[in-house]
């Protein structure tokens, strides 16, 4: 495949995020092809496609929770190092969430102002963590114990951990997967005044559902490659199915790697 | 009250105490990480730096050739906790990796051991605890390590709960995950070697984990159940040590039945207050 810009190019200024041409292998399995995807400030991307597409497994790369075997990946122009994924708050998905020791969600939401060179919770984390529980309307839960909350408050509880850091780029995996819609309406609203205050999103659905309309662009993925950069598919689950012609994919897959590098910019 | 005017007993609690109070620090980090049994897996491959320690001793021509018992340990104990961390890491079967260490280490020491002339009587005061026969140095060697233990494991309580609870969220953030990884291992390493003392490297596990069991029928913070596992882990082992003093009874054991039963006696009691008030 010929992208436009090299792998080893450097990265784009002006760009919350940008992956090109990333490959990633787990036990020995080559899982993502070369995938690409870009987000301007301000900008919400979701990463779509069905089970097994690689979708999670793309944005954990981006996050740096596993290491990619080739490409390039960076964050606000900077090669993504530990120190750089200070601008990143990562939303997992929601079963990576428990530990044999109960932890109360103050806790929880707390362990994300850790970081590069952050050992220790800085001055003022209780208030932090406070303003944070209370922007998905969960303040009340600061002293719960997380394994026993139900599954939508489990994930505003992960959604916390995330925006304590103010992140400047939020990375979202499955957040409406297995939540009820009070915290989907939550959740959604959560996002908008995010979008509003600049900061990028990139999200991984597998149904666009309550957040139609904040989603920018999509990126679409099928065995691990690129198959559809633009307005997002309406009806995923024919998208998904392999082998399906998209009414909207590129005929040139290098096409499909420029849409992806962030050269269309924001819309 | 004479009996404390004793200098042994004084040691004895003493070390009862320090060890106590840090096993259970490490053990809340390894319940969080699902790995309650390391501490079986490592206590079986200090046992063998025990006998290799022993060996060097004896062929240097040590006088006392246990001198170096300790210090074996401690060194075969951190390798074999780097080496199982190493394999979680990689996402390899580490209860295999474990069950081979179990095997592995046991066997060693008892091979070693005879290698150096000692018999397996000599192995014993190590599988099950030799409290009665500490010195003050050893008390010394135990307080420095335990506070070690105590001052990592509580400074850096913040970061290694991040990394043990949700280790990509961590890696996210930009911690350096690998290398608090390696912190756990090495305490838990150390921590076994200074508990191996009291309880011996059978027991040792149950010091570090017991405290913690309690502790979760009793608090739901993860910051609560840690220092509630302090307290309870020191009033065991000082309850333990005490009995002993009057009673012809052997003190690691008796800890951990002391521990078991209190265990029982929290699921009973919490299980019952639980009944009599509506789910939340």
């Amino acid at each position: 495949m010929t992208a436009v810009s090299p792998a080893d190019a450097a990265p784009a200024p002006g760009l919350a995020v940008e992956a090109r041409d990333v490959r990633v292998s787990l036990q020995g399995t080559e899982i993502l092809h070369g995938v690409s995807l870009s987000a301007a400030p301000g900008e919400v991307v979701a990463i779509m496609g069905g089970n097994g597409s690689g979708k999670s497994t793309f944005v954990r790369a981006i996050v740096g929770a596993i290491p990619h075997d080739q490409g390039m990946i960076s964050i606000f122009g900077k090669d993504a190092t530990p120190d750089a994924r200070r601008l990143i708050g990562y939303v997992p998905q929601r079963v990576s969430a428990a530990g044999g020791v109960t932890a109360t969600a103050h806790e929880v939401v707390a362990s994300g102002m850790l970081g590069y060179r952050t050992l220790r919770p800085p001055r003022g984390t209780a208030e932090r963590v406070k303003e944070a529980l209370d922007s998905l309307s969960v303040g009340d839960l600061a002293r719960r114990d997380v394994s026993r909350l139900s599954g939508g408050q489990q994930q505003r509880i992960l959604i916390a951990r995330a925006l304590v850091r103010k992140p400047e780029l939020l990375i979202l995996d499955e957040p409406m997967a297995g939540v009820d819609l009070q915290s989907q309406v939550a959740l959604a609203h959560a996002l908008g005044h995010l979008k509003e205050d600049g900061v990028s999103i990139v999200i991984v659905l597998h149904e666009l559902g309550a957040l139609t309309r904040l989603i920018d662009r999509a990126v679409v993925l099928e065995h691990g490659c690129v198959t559809h950069v633009g307005e997002p598919p309406h009806d995923l689950g024919v998208h998904a199915l392999p082998g399906h012609d998209h009414e909207h994919a590129h005929e040139d897959p290098a096409q499909s790697t420029r849409g992806t590098l962030g050269l269309e910019g924001p819309r | 009250m004479s009996i404390l005017a004793e200098p042994l007993v004084q040691r004895m609690l003493l070390v009862g105490l320090l060890v106590g109070m840090a096993a259970p620090i490490v053990g809340t980090y390894l319940v969080q990480r699902r790995m309650a049994l390391l501490g079986d897996g490592v206590g079986h491959v200090a046992l063998a730096g025990v006998a290799a320690g022993w060996l060097a001793g004896s062929a240097a021509g040590f006088a006392q050739r246990d001198v170096l018992a300790v210090p074996g340990a401690v060194i075969f104990a951190i390798a074999g906790a780097v080496v199982i961390e190493r394999m979680r890491a990689k996402g390899e079967a580490a209860d295999v990796v474990m069950a081979i260490l179990f095997y592995g280490g046991i066997a060693t020491g008892v091979l070693l051991i005879g290698m150096a002339g000692g018999s397996n009587a000599n192995l014993l005061g190590y599988l099950f605890g030799s409290i009665s026969t500490v010195t003050w140095i050893d008390v010394w060697i135990t307080a420095g390590l335990a506070l070690a233990i105590v001052g990592i494991g509580l400074g850096l309580k913040s970061a290694l709960f991040a990394v043990t609870h949700d280790q990509e969220f961590a890696r996210s953030t930009g911690l350096p995950v690998g290398a608090l990884n390696l912190v756990v291992a090495v305490l838990a390493a150390v921590t076994i070697t200074v508990a191996m003392r009291v309880v011996g490297v059978l027991l040792v596990s149950a010091l570090m984990i017991l405290p913690v069991a309690i502790a979760q029928h009793l608090t739901r913070s993860f910051s609560r159940t840690m220092y509630l596992a302090m307290g309870i882990g020191t009033v065991l082992t000082l309850a333990g040590v005490s009995i002993t003093l009057t009673q012809n009874l052997q003190p690691g054991a008796l800890i951990v039945v002391l521990g078991v039963v209190a265990y029982v006696a929290t699921t009973a009691v919490t299980g019952l207050l639980r009944r009599g008030r509506p789910a939340s």
